[in-house]
């Protein structure tokens, strides 16, 4: 099996080495492989970051972005996508990239500041215009006759995040009571007519299907429909709580070593973290980590306070053991359903 | 043969009559050698070139599928496959699949005589028109269908009164592969109509057969084979469909989920085998329906060649 892959890999290589395109290849070029929702975000991020290392280093770069569901970038990194480095939805894809196929060290998470995370973001609702169904908690979700469009759970990092969310809030109202919460997911779930497979899917049968009365998911994906669709049809709500979501990003170690990038990938990651990188992601609906930003885009965001995941699963590992795998909550409540 | 003897033609007359050619493939088939002297030279090294094409293209990577697999115990696999959303999206991926196919079977059928035998105006657009469920990349054909038949959908809001709901339910699915599948029957059977000569018909009326006479007589016999491989295909395509699927179905855990939405579920958890475990179940079982339908035309070409 390895030699066959061997094989395929450098059949693919020829076929790639042969490309009269790759002659220009000659200046370097950082393939960056994120999720779906970061699209704009790093179009404006990477023009940015392009013009502060020509002014640095007078080296002309490029960087090319690559978008998809959290986890099918992780598989094709893992299945041998060239990128430097990687800027996923949640660090348990990052985990795999580092434990199915070895490109990354396991102790990836403490090398940048704040979990490797220079944005966070968090779940929100969005519910139509006027707020028929008075939708203001998670509380409200449960109640009969309320339709819910999150994602699915299992092919989507979005949503994942939307049911440790909505996890979080059932330990926290249930004091710590698992049986009581399992209760609860099992309610939030019962209203869901239908699942996409990814974050934009969701988006798209809420507000172009016209289907459900609230569309659980990302903070900025929420504020970017409200920019595209208008703020008139369509309202967010923010839960008195809600998960701290940390999308990660780190250096693919042994592809940037091959490619000859660590440094510059490198200084893309850690120009994330700087006033320009904080301001760029505060504009794109993203909470920024400095202070300065944070204060800046103060007012775009409602309070609403958080809790990590480690504090209400333990961190990815576990969280993904205990609800997402087969045999796991979210398979044990869909028996119950039925 | 009973039909033709009333028409006082025998099977064989009527046969050399129209000259078929699925006659010759049979004798061939008895007396099979393996060096078959030829007017073309050069079979070994055609039939080199056509089993290494085919293991490069096809079972290498088949067998990748089944090596995956293999790093899974016995018991292990049978838990993966007999789960309950694996037998419940088998149940719907297989059926919905089944079932839309021979929708297309019928209608396909309809639509490939009507483009034969009728000259009508726009008829080459029409005839083009066929081809577009096989050419439209299959999320746009999905998202088009999920726009069409959702309660607010120009279809679904007229259906939506009758308490019919299509987008996001099963029968959505059977919408989507049956529109997946129409291109497969009518261009399998078009041109077989196309040979069928208008005489012989007329050949037949004039030998006193009615018309269902002559339709189940005559034409179904020289259809059935290219209708069979029609809806063989249609169904094939229509198991592996996942493109044009998902936008339409839901995708509720027992309710609608297909067997490919289950694998890229299991991918997405990074568990290779689930995935492949559940891929094995598929291949077999399009493996077992192509050869049963490839055995269920032998049979019947071989039962006419002996009448």
């Amino acid at each position: 099996m390895e030699t066959l892959r061997n094989i395929f890999i450098g059949l693919g290589a020829l076929l790639i080495a042969g490309n009269p395109l790759t002659v220009y290849a000659e200046k370097i070029t950082l393939l960056n492989a994120s999720y779906d929702p970061t699209r704009e975000l790093y179009q404006e991020f990477n023009a940015a970051f392009v013009k502060h290392w020509q002014k640095e280093k007078g080296q002309k770069i490029v960087v090319k972005q690559s978008h998809g569901g959290s986890g099918k970038q992780a598989r094709a990194v893992i299945d041998g996508l060239e990128a430097d480095v990687v800027t996923l939805g949640l660090a348990y894809d990052i985990d795999a990239i580092s434990e199915k196929a070895r490109l990354i060290p396991a102790n990836w998470q403490s090398r940048l500041p704040h979990n490797s995370s220079p944005y966070t973001s968090t779940i929100v609702f969005l519910v139509r215009k006027g707020n028929p169904k008075g939708i203001k908690d998670w509380e409200d979700l449960v109640k009969p006759g309320v339709a819910i469009i999150p994602a699915n759970p299992k092919t989507s990092g979005a949503a994942r995040w939307a049911y440790l969310s909505a996890w979080g809030y059932a330990l926290k109202k249930y004091d710590n009571d698992e049986t009581k919460a399992k209760d609860f997911i099992g309610k939030f779930y019962a209203n869901v007519p239908v699942f996409d497979t990814g974050a934009r899917g969701a988006t798209t049968t809420f507000i172009e299907r016209g289907i459900g009365d609230v569309l659980v998911g990302w903070e900025n994906e929420a504020y970017l429909a409200l920019k595209e669709f208008g703020s008139g049809k369509f309202e967010i709500m923010t839960p008195s709580i809600s998960i701290l979501a940390e999308p990660t990003v780190t250096l693919v170690d042994k592809v940037s070593k091959k490619k000859g990038t660590q440094s510059v990938a490198q200084a893309y990651l850690e120009y994330l973290y700087s006033e320009e990188g904080q301001d760029i992601a505060g504009k794109h609906f993203y909470r920024p980590r400095s202070e300065a930003a944070l204060a800046k885009y103060a007012n775009q965001f409602s309070k609403v306070s958080l809790f990590t995941i480690d504090e209400i699963a333990g961190g990815w590992q576990k969280a993904q053991q205990t609800h997402f795998a087969d045999g796991g909550v979210f398979n044990e409540i869909y028996k119950l359903n039925k | 043969m009973d039909h033709l003897t009333i028409i006082g033609w025998s099977r064989a007359e009527f046969i050399g009559y129209r000259c078929h050619p699925q006659l010759d493939t049979d004798k061939n088939l008895m007396n099979f050698i393996l060096k078959q002297p030829s007017v073309l030279p050069g079979f070994a090294l055609t039939l080199g070139f056509a089993l290494f094409y085919l293991s490069v293209i096809v079972l290498i990577p088949l067998s990748g599928l089944f090596v995956k697999t293999s790093t899974l115990s016995w018991e292990q696999f049978w838990n993966i496959v007999t789960n309950s959303r694996a037998v419940a999206s088998y149940q719907l991926t297989f059926g919905a699949s089944l079932v839309g196919s021979l929708i297309n079977g019928l209608f396909g059928s309809i639509i490939a005589w009507v483009l034969v035998r009728y000259r009508f105006p726009g008829r080459s657009i029409v005839d083009a028109l066929v081809d577009l469920p096989f050419a439209l990349p299959t999320a746009v054909a999905g998202i088009t269908l999920a726009a069409i038949y959702a309660s607010n959908g120009w279809i679904g809001r007229y259906l939506e009164p009758f308490g019919i709901k299509v987008a996001f339910t099963p029968l959505g699915v059977l919408v989507a592969l049956t529109f997946i599948g129409l291109p497969f029957v009518v261009r399998s059977v078009q041109p077989v109509l196309q040979d069928l000569d208008k005489e012989v018909e007329e050949a037949a009326t004039t030998l006193g057969a009615n018309r269902w006479q002559t339709f189940r007589a005559v034409i179904v016999p020289e259809l059935w084979p290219a209708l069979l491989t029609g809806i063989a295909m249609a169904f094939a395509r229509a198991v592996g469909e996942y493109g044009s699927v998902i936008f339409i179905a839901g995708n509720m855990p027992l309710k609608s989920e297909i067997t490919p939405l289950l694998i890229m579920t299991k991918l997405e958890q990074y568990d290779y085998a689930g995935a492949t475990a559940l891929g094995v179940v598929m291949l077999v079982a399009s493996f077992a329906l192509a050869l049963a339908i490839n055995l269920l035309q032998w049979w019947s070409n071989a039962r006419r060649s002996n009448q």
